[in-house]
């Protein structure tokens, strides 16, 4: 990349900036509520979110930066498998409509905050409860210096060097986080998502107009692929197709897990808001199929690049004049705001519920939690910016892809519990372990792919290790639920 | 109806069903036009099953 400056994309980049801090210290006000004297309301922006704002705020915050940046660098390395990020986000939405609105249910009528507190709820365990809280605040902590990553992507194409920009921006986020609570990203994810759309509209219907329509990018992809062989290629090979979905499944079934999804839905006024967003939702699926275009378009336009990363910015600086590729930029870094505030809020909502209050300060008044979450968001933030600036960016991706096999293995305490009585606490706790263990090593021994490989009567199957783990998680927790109930049949409560 | 639910799963976790190039529709291979369309297929089939349910609580 050019180390020189781009003034006019930069002037633009600060111009959004500057517009959206406004906007989130501004939002304290907003659909005001005592924004410190409850957790309802700081860490759920008082619980009262509609159909459009918990379709602007779990769209900004599901379909992050880092997608934006990742999701095209995967599809231009090697093609169709890439795209796994499609089926993935489409058939998350039955789950949805299916499952969310019980649990909002639960969560409103006994004024659970995290998973953690629905766990702890249904089972009585205050160990399940310590699992599922652990597993999310350390699932989140990589994706939020994903975030920071993305970010760092499109500032170095504008040509700032050095870390000082990037901690210049997430003290900033910091600050009107811990001042206005989940309102700030719900009221910036208005401005983020607008400002996305523009830019992928504008992308999908210029770029491929340059580059002489979809069936030419389609074609620059396919020879860049035989040229490069291996497991490339438009459509996926044999050997990919269960991966392919598998990956799919696995990733739809976690991403609802995560403490920042689990906060929008709690935060939302009702089921009826969850179940229509589960229908509107989608339009952003529909986005990102498009973005994962880009890195096809990157190959028809010929763009080389040192890392797959730097395709989606060094595709706007190629073809678009750089006031376009200031705000196109401007968009992805806000993008990285609102999901990394939204994450820090979920995570600090964990630690103040299920470790602060169970463990340390059970008798805490609601004024209280709210101020041990404000300064726990600060503390996960400055986390997550160690994280990305003292450690190699590819370990922030491993753990990443470790933290979505082990968000997964939550689950089955989570969601069962919605539908049956029959699972005991020890069972979900072995099987959460087991599937942790064994899902851990599974993908530390590969080199730390999210694959596994299986081998049945000389044919070998190659499938996602979370959902190997999943599998293997139910079936301890089915075990182990019908020994206890052989060994200390529960007492019949009403 | 809650069963339409189920039908996305299978139309996009059959991979073999549409793992092919051709037909293309306006340059995009099959493999892409069809996940695409997908979108709002499946939108449509919750919207028919959330059509169809009776109305739970007042909010």
């Amino acid at each position: 990349m050019s180390a020189e400056i781009d003034w006019t994309a930069l002037a633009i980049f600060v111009f959004f900036f500057a517009l959206v801090t406004v906007m989130g210290f501004f939002a304290a006000r907003w659909k005001s509520g005592p924004v410190s004297e409850h957790l309802d309301e700081w860490g759920l922006g008082g619980r009262q979110f509609g159909t459009w704002i918990t379709w602007f705020l779990v769209g900004g915050d599901f379909y992050t930066a880092y997608t934006v940046i990742a999701v095209p660098a995967l599809v231009y390395a090697v093609g169709a498998y890439g795209f796994f990020a499609l089926p993935y986000t489409i058939i998350v939405y039955p789950f949805v409509f299916a499952v969310m609105p019980l649990l909002w249910k639960v969560a409103h009528r006994h004024g659970h905050v995290t998973a953690a507190d629905v766990v702890h709820h249904a089972y009585n365990s205050r160990a399940l409860e310590l699992a599922v809280a652990l597993t999310g605040m350390v699932a989140t902590m990589p994706y939020i210096a994903l975030q920071l990553i993305g970010m760092g992507v499109v500032i170095k194409a504008i040509g700032l060097t050095g870390e000082l920009p990037i901690v210049a921006a997430f003290i900033i986020l910091a600050l009107y986080t811990y001042s206005s609570g989940l309102r700030a990203p719900a009221l910036i994810a208005f401005v983020k998502d607008i400002m996305i759309y523009i830019v992928v509209l504008v992308a999908v219907v210029v770029v491929p107009a340059k580059l002489g329509g979809y069936g030419a990018v389609f074609s620059a992809a396919n020879d860049a692929f035989v040229a490069k062989g291996g497991a490339t290629g438009l459509i996926l090979k044999p050997s990919q197709m269960l991966a392919y979905a598998t990956l799919a499944l696995g990733s739809a079934f976690a991403a609802f897990m995560y403490p920042h999804t689990l906060t929008g839905i709690f935060a939302s006024r009702s089921a009826e808001t969850i179940r229509k967003n589960a229908i509107l939702l989608p339009a952003y699926t529909l986005l990102l199929g498009l973005i994962a275009l880009l890195g096809y378009m990157a190959h028809a336009a010929h763009i080389k690049v040192t890392s797959n990363n730097d395709v989606v910015p060094m595709l706007f600086k190629a073809l678009f004049p750089s006031w376009f590729a200031g705000f196109a930029f401007s968009a992805i870094a806000i993008g990285a705001l609102v999901p990394a505030a939204v994450m820090s809020i979920g995570a600090a909502n964990l630690f103040t519920r299920n470790v602060w209050k169970s463990y340390i300060n059970p008798d805490i008044s609601h004024a209280g939690e709210a101020s041990v979450a404000k300064v726990v968001s600060l503390v996960v933030k400055i986390g997550a910016l160690a994280f990305t600036i003292f450690l190699p960016t590819q370990f922030a991706l491993d753990l990443q892809l470790l933290g979505g096999l082990w968000i997964l293995q939550t689950f089955p305490a989570l969601v069962f519990g919605l539908f049956t009585r029959w699972f005991r606490a020890g069972g979900l706790l072995l099987g959460w372990a087991a599937g942790i263990l064994w899902g851990s090593w599974t993908a530390w021994s590969n080199g730390l792919k999210p694959l596994a490989t299986l081998d049945i009567g000389g044919a070998s199957y190659v499938f996602y290790v979370g959902l190997g783990a999943l599998i293997l998680n139910v079936v301890v927790a089915v075990v182990v639920t019908a020994v206890q109930n052989v060994v200390s049949p529960r007492s019949t409560k009403p | 109806m809650w069963l339409l639910l189920l039908v996305p799963y299978v139309g996009l976790l059959w991979v073999p069903f549409y793992n092919f190039k051709e037909p293309e529709l306006f340059g995009f291979p099959f493999f892409y036009w069809y996940q695409l369309a997908w979108v709002p297929i499946c939108s449509l089939l919750i919207w028919l099953v959330y059509r169809s349910r009776t109305p739970d609580e007042t909010p």
